[in-house]
């Protein structure tokens, strides 16, 4: 089952707080959503430190759709 | 689908470079004049900036800093061509605006923001130490608050005009800066004739290398709050190694241009007023995690295309001129004829600094969200 989380628009740390909150709660794949670069280079440096892969897909209005696969 | 690529200012070599940069740059610019013990301080510079344009009439912190021009166009440069530019805004901005009055409050009462802290830390003034010990105690309380599903709220998409609107002022002060018209006697602009106010560095030095801090900084989203937080919450260390590359490289610059003075009582537009050095910073490290980033990262967004930056940003401004006018400012250590005045800050000061803690613990509370 894919956990979808809508974190755009949110002032950082909220997207990795709740990126991190996902991946403690091991229902892979993640769906993350973030607006900014930042968030999106925040998400992926969490992730990868909690030992999970991520994709990166651009969606619309500039946004990123992070799926975050357990390694 | 893309896997990730790091861009270099996205990995940790790049913000230890970046904040080795701000380290030289820093005790450079105080070197070339800015004020004593300095160097760069984000809050005392928007409370100059405040000054000149007669928010608040303290005549010796009067002057348009050149630098905080710098920061938001920097970063307005770097998020352009990297394509980061986002005009954005809806999340609480009255909220953000109150944050920034009482962050500055909290940072004038220790006189000087997380940057100067750490600068004056490198400069061998062991009072950064307090402060910076208050403002790790404000920001592990933004922690919990974070912990508990704090949020204000998102931020939407907005037409450009609301991303462009900062840089657009920062633009119209810069030419303030300038051309130093006199609007009216004894009115706008101000520019102090003595005192830190009239310390300053070149404009054109002032400028360029704010531009190039903002420029860095936006790159690789250096943040002192975020530094100290993200150790706290998660025990991550990205942005603490740029800022740990920082007070090297300015404390060695500062021993090379002969700028190191160890010491307690009387450094330089400073004070030793222990209790509310702690407290001042505290109230302003939990406001900066509450806002999601320290002034100079307000800065840096703001010049984004943040809107709600920005906010914060003129709520800084706001706070300094009530700081001045409400004398609630702390005043510098003086030392005449070999007897030392402990310098420190108002009862109203005190009850400011009580009340930001309050107000900022009200909205940390209430903005919590029940997580799904």
């Amino acid at each position: 089952m894919t956990k979808t989380v809508d974190a755009r628009g949110l002032s950082c740390p909220q997207p990795v707080i709740l990126g991190r909150k996902a991946i403690t709660e091991n229902e892979f794949p993640i769906e993350l959503l973030v607006e900014t670069a930042t968030s999106r280079d925040n998400v992926c440096r969490m992730a990868e430190k909690s030992g999970c892969t991520v994709s990166i897909a651009p969606i619309a209005n500039d946004e990123f759709k992070l799926t975050i696969q357990k390694a | 689908m893309t896997e990730y690529k790091k861009h270099f200012t996205a990995t940790r070599a790049g913000i230890i470079t970046a904040g080795a940069i701000i380290g030289i740059l820093a005790p450079l610019l105080q070197y070339l004049g800015n004020p004593p013990n300095m160097g760069i301080c984000v809050a005392c510079f928007e409370r100059d900036i405040a000054g000149a344009l007669g928010l608040h009439r303290a005549a010796v912190v009067q002057y348009i800093r050149p630098e905080i021009i710098g920061f938001v166009l920097g970063s307005l440069a770097a998020a352009l061509i990297f394509r980061e530019f986002k005009a954005r805004s809806g999340s609480s901005p009255l909220l953000r605006f109150i944050l920034g009055n009482f962050a500055m409050i909290g940072a004038l009462a220790f006189l000087g923001c997380p940057w100067r802290a750490l600068l004056r830390l490198a400069g061998g003034d062991l009072n950064a130490i307090t402060g910076l010990i208050g403002l790790a105690a404000g920001i592990a309380i933004g922690v919990q608050f974070l912990k508990s599903g704090y949020s204000l709220g998102r931020s939407y998409r907005s037409r450009e005009a609301v991303g462009w609107a900062m840089p657009a002022l920062m633009i119209g002060l810069l030419a303030l800066a300038i051309f130093n018209p006199q609007f009216s006697d004894g009115g706008a602009i101000f520019s102090s004739e003595a005192g830190p106010g009239a310390m300053r560095a070149p404009l054109l030095i002032s400028l360029a290398a704010g531009l190039l801090i903002g420029f860095l900084a936006q790159r690789t989203r250096f943040c002192t709050m975020g530094s100290l937080r993200d150790v706290i919450l998660m025990g991550d260390t990205h942005l603490i190694s740029g800022i740990g590359a920082l007070v090297v490289t300015a404390f060695l610059s500062n021993l090379i241009l002969g700028q190191i003075n160890f010491g307690i009582t009387a450094q330089p537009v400073a004070h030793s007023s222990h209790l509310w050095n702690f407290l001042g910073m505290l109230l302003a490290g939990l406001a900066f995690a509450l806002a999601g980033g320290c002034p100079g990262r307000q800065l840096i967004l703001s010049g984004e295309g943040d809107g709600d930056a920005a906010i914060f940003v003129l709520g800084m401004i706001s706070g300094a001129a009530f700081a001045h006018n409400f004398a609630l400012a702390g005043k510098p250590d003086s030392l005449a004829d070999g007897v030392l005045t402990v310098g420190g800050i108002s009862p109203a000061g005190m009850a400011a600094v009580i009340i930001g803690i309050l107000a900022c613990l009200a909205i940390g509370f209430s903005m919590r969200e029940k997580f799904e």
